[in-house]
């Protein structure tokens, strides 16, 4: 059977002309529709979504509006337009002509890199798979929808790279990338905050600020990378996962928004009584998802993450726009460690201190975040200010995982946890809460009680637009 | 950076624990089940400057291990099968820890590999011997010696959660072997097709699920909601086919008495005199001195006090000691005192009481201590003189010997009768060596059919001539020449190079057919030594040297 590749499968890979890749991909695209079905937004499968679709990398095409439903989405194969002459630029091989295939000596490490940034994609979608049924708008349920195909596209985009480069095993390891199934005790996904449940919007919101976000420092950092088409495939993605974190900043601040207005208008701090959330419970919330979300970074002093940096493999953040040697194997890098019943920051090698450094980037970026928002705070006149925890505050990974730190940073004994860390964390009682207020409201331009509208609606369309329809 | 070279000499080494001192393994029990759950304590290395992160090991927790399997054998007879795992949730074994392999010095690691192996031979032989049969419950990624620990167990079970796997990454991350039997044991105990082998030693990430069963690299794997139930399943049927007593009771291994006392090492039966200046250990094992209990009952009474194993586990603790605590000591000399008769009625005790299950210990245990001797890197003589009671399962150490030497007749003014020695049925059969033979065989390569000749002395004290015929000892000087002999034997030894001499003895101990014994001992860990030396793993740009700092090893090309 002849298939129109280029019109089902958008594509900027010569996909029509690659028979190895459309060999494994007649095999893996019904299997990754019947994943969608299963796992995909429950009971919205035959809306129509107002939903952006990428036909191709240039300005015109990355963004096409229109109403599609899910099923129906095209999800596409892009890669950022070829940097001419792009060179390996860190590590071992600096200034070797980027790798255009898998170097054999690497192509266990780069699929296991692939497979794990692959393996988040998907996850998230099941995190959220049950969301839709309580959306606060038809807006949010638009951008919730839209982060999902993404999520899903982002799958397609590290399958095509092991069905493309990996031979058979990157066969294999596509097809369990459709095995896994966030939270399940037999197949887990491979990290543990993509097997946390994502029970209500709030944590939705929370989620694509915080873990997405992680996300963006992981593409970013492997969009350095010197084989190319890893490299061109997380150019590409990050044009997305913008939106996402977009989703995330904007759903907090609107739902700061909202709380502040309250305070204010009635004069109140109880804006629980108002179907509101309160602030203090917005911060333990924020507690929870940053602390889950620097756990991504992994071990503060990593073996693995200097050698993937020797390897020319993965990168730091920006690393072209670093003045230094870019190889570090003498350099330092200052990480904070534990010291008696403190922390100061010590002089490790700067190659194994790479995961920290990358930390250290995202927790810069959040922390911009969380000034906006106390920006919104403030403009409501009122005394509160939302802050990140220290970083070793509730980690489950790394040197202070064996500690109990309180979001100020003091190392305290377990009775003391015990004792505070309802106030630290949400409690169940803060989460069936939050889970109350969660009622589906599906009238085009209204909102649900906890959350403000947006300052403008997608694509130039207006707030009261029917982003999702029959 | 300041460099922890990792040996002997500054802190002696223990291997005399217990479980209530365990850091790292638990240990409990269900009916005739066992759990030995590796939970290995990250600050509990054995020397400072590294961390055993993610169940890796060193010495200290394969000391524990070997305590652990030998009190399952003693002290808990109602144990028929073993379930070994991870305490942890997210990984079952990482192997030996590389920054411990990294700083330590080229003996530190030979004599670590060996203790090893030789703990993981021990489970084989608890499975195949004491009918103690043990199932690795592999329930999470499980590396390089984590495999290789797997690998000793009768029957592997696997996690199947599309990240649980099994690897032997040492030659793609290393550049070195999976040196603990692993590469041995994939081809001649699993019987992995060599081709596949090859490939499976040479991805780092390993291999899970279907492929790792169809490939014969474990048995079986399960989803990881069953893998307890399961496990449990398959460590009851193993259970049941063991003839281990279901109503005895186990004997308590007590704190072995030892004492060190400047250059000597005293135990009950066994004492060493150490000279360092020489290096040379003198090791006097003295025999019982009241005759053994008549009943296998009253033998289990005696317990640890039991002769027989009180020997046993003397000999086991010293040769350790010596190995790992005296580096420079290369020399091992073995002299007996005691009454012949007297060990001749333990060895036949051992004989007649052999079905019972502390007895068939016994005698395992003493199989294993004499595997220790003929692996050790030192050269070993045995001196046998008037006042001597090398008989039956002392003889052994005669036979062990690199060389013997029997006074022929008696010293001027002493008058006790001329050295003899004597075998009884334990010397045919009860303690074959790696190679599968006896040591007495080993010596009759030549002509098999001559074993059964010797035998037919058993019983019979033979002089220095009659040991000498019968090709039991080396030479045989007489009082004129013993002191010049055996002093120019041992000073000229001492002068060689250790090196070349342990080359030399242990191509020379076994002789005969290979086993997997014989392979790992002589084949896979000659060249895992030599490549422990090579610039390729432990140069400045060796894998080994730099792994851990992200730099990539340089390797010298050239084919050796």
């Amino acid at each position: 059977m002849a298939i129109d590749y280029s019109s089902l499968i958008p594509n900027n890979v010569n996909l029509s002309d690659n028979r190895r890749l459309q060999r494994a991909l007649e095999d893996w695209q019904p299997k990754f529709l019947d994943w969608w079905s299963d796992m995909g937004p429950a009971g919205f499968q035959a809306r129509e979504a107002y939903l952006r679709t990428a036909i191709s990398v240039d300005s015109q095409g990355w963004a096409q509006f229109g109403y599609v439903k899910m099923p129906d989405y095209r999800w596409g194969i892009f890669l950022a337009e070829p940097e001419a002459d792009r060179k390996v630029n860190f590590g071992d091989h600096k200034g070797e002509a980027a790798w255009q295939e898998v170097p054999g000596e690497y192509r266990g490490v780069l699929r296991r890199l692939i497979v794990t940034q692959g393996d988040t994609e998907p996850a998230s979608v099941e995190q959220q798979r049950l969301l839709g049924q309580t959306c606060p708008s038809l807006y949010d349920l638009r951008n919730l929808f839209q982060v999902n195909v993404e999520e899903g596209r982002h799958l397609w985009a590290m399958v095509y790279l092991l069905d493309a480069y990996f031979g058979r095993d990157g066969r294999e390891e596509a097809e369990a990338l459709l095995q896994r199934r966030s939270g399940d005790d037999d197949k887990p996904r491979i990290l543990g905050a993509f097997n946390e449940k994502t029970p209500d919007w709030l944590s939705f919101y929370m989620f694509t600020f915080f873990t997405d976000r992680d996300g963006k420092f992981q593409l970013a950092s492997l969009a350095e990378s010197g084989f190319d088409p890893l490299s061109r495939t997380c150019r590409f993605m990050l044009t997305e996962e913008a939106h996402h974190m977009f989703v995330g900043e904007t759903g907090v601040g609107r739902v700061i928004q909202r709380t502040c207005e309250i305070m204010r208008d009635f004069k109140t701090d109880d804006v629980r009584k108002h179907g509101a959330i309160d602030l203090p419970t917005l911060q333990k919330y924020l507690n929870f998802h940053f602390s889950v979300s620097v756990d991504l970074f992994g071990s503060e002093i990593s073996t693995n993450a200097a050698n993937y940096y020797t390897m020319g493999i993965k990168g730091r953040f920006d690393e072209t726009r670093i003045g230094d040697d870019h190889k570090l194997t003498d350099a330092a890098y200052k990480v904070l460690e534990i010291d008696g019943d403190g922390f100061r920051e010590k002089e490790e090698a700067a190659l194994t201190a790479l995961n920290e450094r990358l930390r250290d980037d995202y927790v810069a970026d959040c922390a911009r975040g969380v000034m906006r928002w106390n920006q919104i705070i403030k403009r409501h006149g009122i005394d509160f200010e939302l802050k990140l925890p220290h970083r070793a505050f509730h980690r489950q990974i790394g040197q202070f995982s064996e500690l109990r730190v309180d979001p100020n940073g003091r190392i305290i004994g377990q009775a003391e946890w015990d004792a505070k860390h309802h106030e630290w964390l949400p409690t169940d009682e803060d989460r069936l809460y939050v889970i109350s207020l969660m009622k589906p409201v599906t009238e085009p331009g209204k909102f649900a009680s906890w959350v403000a509208p947006p300052a403008r609606g997608i694509n130039n369309q207006p707030v009261d637009f029917e982003y999702v329809r029959a | 950076m300041a460099e922890h070279q990792t040996n002997g000499a500054s802190h002696p080494v223990d291997f005399r624990t217990e479980p209530s001192q365990y850091k790292h393994w638990k240990l409990s029990f269900d009916g005739a089940v066992a759990t030995l759950a590796m939970d290995v304590k990250e600050d509990g290395g054995l020397r400072p400057g590294y961390e055993l992160k993610l169940n890796s090991y060193d010495l200290g927790v394969d000391i524990e291990l070997h305590d652990a399997i030998q009190r399952l054998r003693f002290e808990h007879p109602e144990i028929r099968s073993v379930v070994l795992t991870s305490g942890k949730e997210r990984i079952f074994c990482a192997g030996a820890n590389i920054r411990m392999l990294n700083q330590s010095a080229h003996g530190w690691k030979v004599n670590f590999c060996k203790f090893t192996n030789e703990t993981r031979n021990g489970i084989e032989d608890a499975t195949n011997e004491s009918k103690q049969t043990y199932i690795a419950a592999v329930n999470g990624p499980c590396a390089g010696g984590g495999y290789e620990l797997a690998l000793a167990a009768d029957y592997i079970l696997m996690a199947d959660d599309g990240n649980t796997s099994v690897s032997l990454p040492e030659v793609p991350l290393l550049a070195v072997l999976p040196g603990t039997g692993g590469l041995t044991r994939l081809v001649d105990k699993r019987m992995v097709r060599r081709d596949r082998a090859d490939f499976f030693c040479t991805i780092e990430e390993g291999i899970k699920g279907k492929r790792a069963v169809d490939w014969r690299l474990v048995d079986e794997v399960v989803p990881r909601t069953r893998l307890n139930e399961v496990v449990r399943e398959r460590a009851q049927e193993m259970a049941a086919k063991s003839d281990r007593p279901a109503d005895a009771k186990g004997i308590a291994l007590s704190k072995l008495e030892r004492r060190i006392e400047g250059d000597r090492v005293a135990y009950s039966h066994v004492e060493a005199r150490i000279d360092r200046a020489k290096g040379i250990a003198e090791i006097t094992v003295h025999g019982p001195k009241v005759a053994p209990p008549a009943t296998a009952e009253a033998i289990q009474a005696q317990g640890d006090q039991f002769w027989s194993l009180a020997f046993a586990r003397e000999l086991d603790d010293l040769i350790l000691h010596l190995r790992t605590n005296e580096e420079t000591v290369g020399m091992w000399v073995f002299r007996s005192e005691g009454n012949a008769d007297l060990v001749a009625a333990y060895d036949a005790a051992l004989e007649q009481h052999k079905a019972h299950w502390l007895v068939r210990e016994i005698r395992l245990f003493l199989k294993r201590v004499f595997k220790r001797v003929d692996v050790s890197s030192r050269s070993i003589f045995a001196l046998i003189e008037p006042g001597s009671c090398f008989t039956g399962t002392l003889l052994e150490l005669v036979v062990a010997s690199d060389r013997s030497y029997m006074l022929d007749g008696r010293m001027d003014g002493d008058n006790r009768p001329p050295a003899t020695i004597r075998m009884t049925p334990m010397n045919f059969g009860a303690y074959p060596m790696g190679n599968g033979l006896s040591r007495i065989a080993s010596r009759n390569l030549d002509n098999p059919s001559q074993v059964e000749v010797i035998k037919q002395q058993i019983g019979n004290d033979l002089d220095a001539a009659a040991a000498d015929e019968a090709g039991l000892v080396t030479f045989t000087p007489d009082d004129i020449d013993w002191e010049d002999e055996v002093r120019i034997a041992i000073e000229e030894r001492a002068a060689f190079s250790p090196d070349a001499l342990t080359g030399m003895e242990a191509s020379l101990r076994f002789g005969g057919p290979e086993t997997m014994e014989t392979k790992i001992f002589g084949r896979l860990t000659a060249w895992q030594n030599w490549i422990f030396q090579r610039p390729n793993a432990v140069g400045d740009q060796g894998a080994l040297k730099l792994y851990g700092t992200g730099q990539r090893a340089a390797y010298d090309r050239k084919r050796v």
